[in-house]
């Protein structure tokens, strides 16, 4: 790859990250002009207490030594108290971290592997059963709301059938360690991540789909067959190799959206990532821990885009240059 | 792209089986949300006005789909959570497609440093993730159906922006453009007599894939607690089941209904759009 591109595409990341902080101080700070008034809405405080917080929170002073005093904060890895557990916001979300990579990676991963799987069969004989009926499922996939299939993967399988649990990371009052307390932690997250799965697996399917459907009729897969190659092995390492680049581009932008559904399932089945952080979050409302996991969430994309794009400019050299 | 005549849009669109069966659901779900006065009392959606019925009763003859935690009647609370849905998918739209479309004409024909000013600030809002954003504005600025609409439309203009700026810049190069330039045409006069003209159709097929997102989003916040509190909606209706214990109770009726009519009509409008973005665009046709 050519240096240039790699430092453009380095510079881009760290400008959307700037412009991110920049939101986000925004919002919290100037949309909302006043937060000391409105988290402690209805509450009888005094006016020497007001101050007193809002100094505690670098509430005091114009609202440029605001943004100075909060960027030197966040440089320290410093994300503010929240306000419902009195604990720092870097504690918190620390804790929930671990469930929410295991959960999004694993399901990213299943709905990359199946989506692609089901495209590649799909684009290779166009109009046969399997394309149609993988094309609808997709788009019907498209269309529910995780949340709701969760509700009813937790609904049927559950509380009526009763073959996963209900929710949480563990079992309640598990003694165990070791292998069986990851087995039945890998029990609890097989629910949430399935109905992660199949909510994004049709994307992955469709891209990858009309992805096979440009390359089955470029001339090298021609050159492919008329060298005597059978079928699966021009798929396999002809077709299949060039048609895969966009779903790499997809992955990233996907990435966002399964961290956002995580949100909603994730409190659906209890799991206790940054998702139910979210929703508890927004019931208080706790605002610097809302501010931080929005930092959070921008900054996990960010940077997965601007992997994905270096990896983009390294398998295609027309775009990363040689 | 223009190429597509009125008489020949509509036999290709009556054509599509798919398409057709989308329209059909989307003016069904439409005749009901506008006729919801006329079809639900909506004293039912009142909990004051339910104390007297049975709660969580399953369906019968006195409550189609039963009645919730509150006694209300499930039904009721569908047929007019539709209007929330189908109003804020519809307003969502329209103002997503205006910013966008506002953005990607500005930038393609201002070009220079207009246009690359204009496509950082999109690249910075495609790339933050969506819905994120969309909570933290909706708890910052509150609860109510305007602000869902402003939050959704102020988090979703970026890919619009970029589709019209990229058909502008196609357009721009054309020789009439060139000549009613020479003619002595105002920039004004250009965007409007040829520009937009041009960039109407591809403006269209992108809104018609917008509502299913906005309806979605919607959904989603209203889910999350960000919903206007004072109206039913289909999202607010799955975050009262779940949150009185709908799942555990094993009240079926009272979760799937809301999913069941979200899922219809965001699946009808993407029949629908992508029809529409076919026959609109002659390099999908084939596929």
């Amino acid at each position: 790859m050519r240096l240039r591109f790699v430092i453009g595409k380095v510079l881009g990341a760290l400008s959307t990250l700037v412009f991110v902080v920049v939101v986000n101080f925004f919002l919290f700070r100037v949309v909302n002009d006043d937060p000391v008034e409105s988290m402690f809405r209805g509450r009888n405080l005094s006016a020497e207490q007001k101050d007193r917080l809002r100094q505690q929170f670098n509430l005091d002073g114009s609202k440029l030594q605001q943004f100075w005093a909060y960027i030197r904060e966040l440089l320290q890895g410093n994300l503010g108290i929240s306000l419902q557990s009195r604990r720092p916001v870097t504690t918190e979300i620390g804790e929930a971290l671990w469930p929410t990579i295991a959960l999004v990676g694993t399901a990213t991963t299943l709905s990359m592997v199946i989506g692609v799987a089901i495209g590649i069969r799909a684009g290779w004989r166009r109009r046969s059963a399997f394309d149609v009926g993988s094309t609808t499922f997709s788009m019907f996939t498209y269309s529910v709301p995780d949340f709701w299939l969760a509700m009813l993967a937790l609904g049927l399988f559950s509380v009526q059938l009763g073959i996963f649990p209900t929710g949480g990371l563990q079992d309640a009052g598990t003694t165990a360690t070791g292998l069986p307390l990851l087995l039945d932690q890998l029990h609890h997250m097989a629910l949430p991540c399935l109905v992660l799965a199949i909510a994004y697996v049709g994307e992955y399917a469709i891209v990858m789909r009309s992805s096979m459907l440009d390359t089955v009729r470029e001339d090298y897969l021609q050159l492919a067959r008329a060298k005597g190659l059978r079928d699966v092995e021009v798929r396999r390492r002809h077709a299949v190799p060039n048609a895969v680049l966009p779903v790499v581009s997809l992955s990233a932008l996907n990435f966002g959206f399964v961290l956002s559904g995580s949100i909603a399932v994730e409190s659906i089945f209890s799991w206790p990532g940054l998702g139910q952080a979210t929703l508890e979050a927004i019931r208080g409302p706790d605002f610097p821990m809302l501010q931080g996991l929005f930092l959070l969430f921008s900054a996990a994309v960010i940077l997965a885009n601007l992997a994905v794009d270096l990896l983009y400019g390294y398998l295609d050299p027309r775009v990363g240059g040689r | 792209m223009t190429a597509v005549s009125r008489a020949d849009f509509l036999r290709r669109f009556r054509r599509d089986r798919l398409a057709m069966f989308g329209l059909a659901v989307l003016i069904l779900f439409a005749l009901m949300a506008i006729l919801a006065p006329v079809l639900v009392d909506d004293d039912a959606l009142s909990a004051v006005a339910s104390l007297d019925n049975p709660t969580w009763a399953s369906p019968s003859g006195d409550f189609l789909l039963g009645t919730d935690h509150l006694g209300r009647s499930v039904a009721a609370q569908f047929v007019y959570g539709s209007r929330v849905s189908l109003f804020v998918g519809l307003m969502a739209t329209i103002f997503t497609i205006a910013i966008g479309s506002i953005v990607g004409v500005v930038a393609g024909f201002a070009g220079k440093w207009v246009d690359a000013a204009l496509m950082r600030l999109t690249d910075w809002f495609l790339v933050i993730p969506f819905l994120p954003l969309a909570i933290v504005l909706a708890a910052v600025l509150g609860r109510g159906i305007w602000n869902i609409i402003f939050v959704i439309s102020i988090t979703s203009w970026p890919s619009t922006a970029r589709l019209v700026r990229a058909q502008v810049l196609t357009v721009k190069e054309r020789l009439y453009v060139d000549r009613a330039r020479a003619l002595g045409a105002s920039q004004l006069h250009v965007v409007r007599r040829h520009v937009l003209p041009n960039v109407a159709p591809l403006i269209l097929a992108s809104a018609t894939l917008a509502v299913p997102i906005s309806i979605l989003t919607e959904t989603t916040l209203a889910f999350l607690g960000l919903g206007d509190p004072t109206q039913a909606s289909w999202g607010k209706t799955l975050e009262e089941a779940f949150q009185a214990g709908a799942i555990s109770r094993g009240a079926w009726w009272y979760y799937l209904p809301a999913g069941l009519g979200i899922v219809a009509v965001v699946l009808a409008f993407t029949l629908f759009g992508r029809a529409l973005e076919e026959i609109l665009d002659p390099r999908l046709r084939e596929r």
